[in-house]
């Protein structure tokens, strides 16, 4: 369709919410050794991932979620990207990864693209604790955000999983911030983030 | 079945009516200022004057002279409550009673006198949408300034028992206003019936055009300008007239008040038709607001297991144009305040969509939606992590 305004979005995240790729479908027998489910239906998305990994690659992925236009369709763009990728790559794609494969959303739709790699990363640790080998990414492609004492975006991410709610929550069980504060704004932001997404 | 363009947002705006457009063209030659008094402004006044006589006449207002146009629904609204900062910081009543389930504009125009230390109370409703009496009764006292409940929701088409809430805030003391802006034109209207001190009104919402609207004030009722300036509208509200804003308003009003009974006959089975259509073709929908004290043309539907920005969106691409109350289309965390007040938890609300039927909505347009709206949730629920 050439008029602007005739979708949305992008092209691109048209042909995938309207044709889905690796939807999981219950009648195929999908057999997988990875799960992840990330989100919450409260917040209006919830997302889950299944994986096949062999020898410590994406042999194949299927997904399914409770979200909108922009959540399946970078869901859908991600489960092509990752078939055939080794985990630890797989770990560490951004969703402004996706969001640029899309062509582009709009910014108050960006959050809607970080629940699939919040489940794609979720099935990967799953793969890993199962394996013994539970927590080895925890660090991959983590952003540091308190400088003072080396507190990344994902301990702030698995502080809010285990239960940190606000900003106090948070400093009791990372120590974040205690040194000379200036990393709370963008500390709390993830915060903001992590409760939405995780909470 | 062939691809059509369904427009059912009539609750987010109407379409000009052709009558009142061709009205408004014609009237776009009298260009003079309706406040001059040579002989050009002087018939543009006159036309100016015709209009509000119209406008009164739809809701029943006795005294012409107490429907004061304005730029719209919001600032009626506004003009309301700013009338009641100035009367609470001079007397001894402060306290504002509203519900939570208003529009926009009456919310954060109440949560504005809240900041300047009015008391404030937001009303439950039941899980029809109903302002519950025995909690409005409970809530208004000596100190009652004003009490304000819209006449019908815009989201789920809720037509509250005004007389009965007008007379609880009578008996209380405290003025009545009431936001009407989805009730006029859709269900009868009448300011003696429905005892209202103030009442809000909007043209676009009748098949009049954009950025017209009017605020009625009882005889009698204390009125604060919002916009200073001139002696338009007796000083109430400055500015020049918008001219053929509101000759086509007053038009608008009176084809309104010619076919009402009709329109709303005519709808309402539209609308039942199409409730019933995707009640008996999609499994587990809930069907939100009120079972009869409902707008005609307001037909608002859960879809557990589908979200309501992606069921909107799905629509859009065959061509159907709804709303959602779904917190992914509203920019905000947050889905409608209006469906959660009801009680029907976050996941109705986000995979809730209002359909508003209107004047041009015919039965093969219901029936083209009804068999597009099944297929669309059961692909969406068949990827959701919840299933139905």
């Amino acid at each position: 369709m050439s008029d602007a305004f005739a979708w949305l979005y992008s092209d691109v995240v048209k042909e995938h919410f309207t044709n889905p790729k690796n939807v999981l479908n219950p009648d195929e027998g999908f057999v997988s050794n990875a799960e992840g489910m990330t989100g919450n239906i409260k917040c209006g998305d919830q997302m889950m991932f299944l994986l096949r990994i062999e020898g410590d690659v994406i042999a194949d992925a299927r997904w399914k979620t409770y979200g909108c236009a922009s959540a399946i369709a970078s869901t859908s763009m991600l489960s092509e990207v990752i078939k055939g990728m080794g985990i630890k790559e797989a770990y560490n794609i951004k969703p402004d990864d996706i969001v640029k494969r899309l062509g582009g959303l709009p910014d108050n739709k960006i959050h809607c693209s970080v629940l699939g790699d919040k489940a794609l990363r979720a099935a990967i640790d799953d793969y890993l604790a199962k394996n013994g080998r539970e927590g080895e990414f925890r660090n991959e492609g983590a952003r540091i955000i308190c400088s003072c004492l080396n507190i990344s975006d994902r301990d702030i991410e698995e502080a809010v999983k285990q239960g940190a709610r606000d900003w106090n929550g948070l400093q009791e069980r990372t120590k974040i911030g205690t040194v000379c504060g200036g990393c709370k704004t963008a500390a709390e932001e993830l915060l903001h983030e992590y409760v939405h997404i995780f909470a | 079945m062939e691809r059509r363009l369904v427009y059912m947002d009539y609750n987010a705006t109407t379409p000009l009516r052709p009558e009142v457009k061709a009205a408004m063209i014609e009237d776009l030659e009298v260009f003079a200022n309706a406040s001059s008094m040579h002989e050009a402004g002087r018939r543009a006044r006159a036309r100016v004057e015709e209009a509000r006589a119209r406008v009164a006449r739809l809701v029943g207002a006795d005294d012409p002279e107490r429907v004061i146009f304005t730029s719209g629904g919001s600032e009626s609204n506004n003009t309301v409550f700013a009338t009641m900062f100035h009367l609470g910081r001079a007397g001894s009543r402060r306290g504002i009673v509203t519900t939570k389930i208003e529009h926009p504009c009456v919310l954060n125009a109440a949560k504005w006198l809240e900041a300047e230390g009015f008391p404030v109370t937001f009303l439950d409703v039941d899980e029809y949408g109903m302002v519950r009496l025995d909690q409005l009764r409970a809530s208004v006292g000596p100190d009652t300034l004003l009490v304000s409940v819209m006449a019908a929701n815009n989201e789920i088409g809720t037509i509250q028992d005004m007389a009965a809430i007008s007379g609880v805030a009578k008996a209380a003391g405290a003025f009545f206003h009431s936001d009407a802006t989805q009730a006029v034109g859709k269900v009868r209207v009448d300011v003696r019936e429905w005892g209202v001190d103030y009442m809000t009104m909007s043209c676009h919402k009748l098949y009049g055009p954009k950025g017209v609207g009017a605020l009625y004030a009882r005889p009698g009722a204390p009125l604060e300008p919002l916009i200073r300036g001139g002696h338009q509208e007796h000083g109430f509200r400055a500015g020049t007239y918008n001219n053929q804003g509101i000759l086509g308003f007053g038009l608008a009003a009176d084809l309104a008040r010619a076919e009402l009974d009709e329109y709303s006959a005519r709808v309402r089975a539209l609308r039942n038709r199409m409730r019933d259509g995707i009640v008996a073709s999609v499994p587990k929908v809930r069907v939100n607001g009120h079972p009869e004290s409902v707008l005609p043309n307001t037909l608002n539907v859960s879809f557990p297991g589908a979200e309501g920005e992606a069921i909107l969106l799905s629509l859009d691409l065959e061509g159907i144009r709804v709303s959602t109350g779904s917190a992914c289309a509203s920019g905000s965390l947050e889905p409608s305040h209006v469906l959660l007040a009801t009680g029907v938890g976050p996941e109705l609300a986000h995979g809730s969509i209002r359909f508003s039927l209107g004047r041009d909505t015919t039965e093969a347009e219901v029936d083209y939606v009804v068999s597009k709206i099944g297929p669309i949730i059961a692909r969406l629920r068949a990827m959701s992590t919840v299933s139905y």
